[in-house]
């Protein structure tokens, strides 16, 4: 178990001789790519999984509610969009103190991103044709029908490659969770840099393992984006 | 009344803080204005270098963008925090470290907005300056940039919110910002108080503000370019119909 270290980076040591050591990279390199598998992956995952359907939940909701409410609910999704993760994060932290801080990243990221891929949706339905609409009106389709056959099916497709890029950059903001103290790879290589007075590896090679991690889904989503514009 | 005497004493204290929280803010409001400005810096010489059709541009451009986009801003923050002291680079302040953080990862990202910008412009006006044999220089500054300038400024606002957040981060390196000063706020009142109810409110007022100047910026941009109204036009109390419809002409 890492120690936790407090919340504010330690201060920078004095530089010695040698900048990069192979062998203790070496060393540390497991502890570092376990840190990545066993949180940074894991909040990735949850949070996308929660900032997906959520995100629909949002978008649906604004088309169908009244619209005071849909503009009550339009604004307070503007506001956490447009305000910082790490804030977000130390309210549920310092507020909700029997809470655990994984499950805080959780909600936090979840949310935060919802709000974001809300707008996906909602340019995904926008997008939807009318007559498709006036067609479900034709077959007199309930509303909940003509939402789960006909326009969330349709809305769904074009919004894979934005909710994909979404998700890598929640990827990349998951070291936040360093302020609420989660043994995140980022937090996990700055307590090895603390402990051994050796900071280079240690960042470096969590940063090696975020480009290793996001590039290559990047190039994949790009990929798909061409696919679906090809195909429609 | 013990809610409505607890709120009583937080907003007591908050009149205590107020010239602290207010020298944070302003330091959180330089810290994404400097960082913003060397992320544009950064992001119009990439984008020109990724949009380049020379291979020995573009490479280099296209390897220092995905480097900065793809690791994430804290590793960059620690990055020239710990490591960059090592090459000899001591960087004094806490500011310059937070604001080259910022610069690098936000402006790779602009990067890439200038350069799809660039790629938007109508080719017919890259062949008309290649027509009349504009130099490189005069061609980029009069005839391209401007049309892209207004094509790349709402991915820009976009951007420089991101920014803004982002720079709540940078207090871990050991500056007095304003979500460091909301944690001193916090152990004195409450976290919802301190956190949600100033800091939230604060920072999303920033970017409200950030995103009004960069629309009227955007408004500047296409009036130039011929599309849409002036800035006093749009600003006056009595706005003007938009060109092409005369109030009284003939139908």
């Amino acid at each position: 178990m890492i120690p936790v270290a407090p919340f504010t980076a330690d201060p920078v040591p004095e530089p010695t001789g040698n900048i990069w050591n192979w062998d203790f990279a070496i060393e540390i390199f497991p502890e570092i790519l376990r840190a990545f598998l066993e949180v940074t992956l894991l909040v990735t995952v949850v949070g996308t999984v929660i900032a997906a359907l959520l995100g629909l939940v949002i978008a649906i909701m604004i088309r169908v509610l009244p619209r005071p409410l849909a503009f009550v609910l339009r604004w307070a999704a503007n506001f956490i969009r447009m305000t910082p993760l790490v804030v977000q994060l130390l309210v549920l932290y310092y507020g909700f103190t029997w809470m655990d801080p994984l499950t805080i990243g959780f909600i936090v990221f979840g949310v935060h991103y919802a709000t974001y891929m809300s707008e996906v949706y909602r340019a995904g339905i926008d997008s939807v044709p009318k007559g498709q609409w006036e067609a479900t009106k034709a077959l007199s389709m309930s509303a909940g029908r003509t939402w789960r056959r006909v326009v969330i099916p349709q809305a769904l497709r074009s919004t894979i490659p934005s909710l994909g890029n979404y998700a890598i950059s929640m990827f990349k903001d998951t070291p936040f969770l360093f302020v609420i103290s989660v043994a995140e790879m980022v937090r996990v290589a700055q307590t090895i840099g603390a402990q051994t007075f050796r900071y280079t590896e240690a960042i470096t090679i969590a940063g090696l393992i975020f480009l290793a991690a996001s590039y290559p889904t990047a190039l994949l989503i790009n990929r798909l984006e061409k696919r679906l514009a090809y195909a429609n | 009344m013990d809610w409505l005497d607890q709120q009583q004493q937080n907003f007591e204290s908050l009149q205590n803080f107020g010239p602290r929280l207010w020298d944070g803010f302003l330091l959180t409001v330089q810290l994404t204005l400097v960082g913003a400005a060397l992320a544009f810096v950064i992001a119009v010489i990439l984008g020109l270098m990724g949009g380049s059709p020379k291979w020995w541009l573009r490479t280099p451009a296209r390897i220092i963008i995905e480097f900065f986009r793809g690791t994430s801003l804290l590793v960059q923050l620690f990055w020239v925090y710990y490591v960059l002291p090592l090459f000899g680079l001591t960087l004094e302040s806490a500011f310059t470290v937070g604001v080259i953080a910022l610069g690098l990862n936000y402006g790779a990202y602009g990067a890439e907005a200038v350069r799809a910008s660039l790629t938007s412009v109508a080719s017919g006006q890259w062949e008309a300056t290649v027509a009349l044999s504009m130099s490189w220089q005069h061609k980029i500054r009069r005839v391209i940039f401007p049309q892209a300038w207004a094509l790349m400024i709402p991915s820009l606002a976009n951007l420089l919110v991101h920014l803004m957040k982002g720079s709540a981060i940078v207090y871990i390196v050991g500056l007095n910002d304003f979500n460091f000063e909301l944690d001193q706020l916090r152990r004195v009142t409450d976290a919802w108080f301190a956190y949600a109810f100033v800091g939230l409110i604060g920072y999303f007022t920033f970017a409200l503000v950030l995103t009004q100047i960069m629309r009227l910026l955007e408004v500047r941009a296409r009036h130039r370019l011929g599309q849409g109204l002036s800035m006093r036009e749009i600003l006056s109390p009595a706005p003007k119909l938009p060109t092409g419809i005369q109030p009284g002409g003939a139908s």
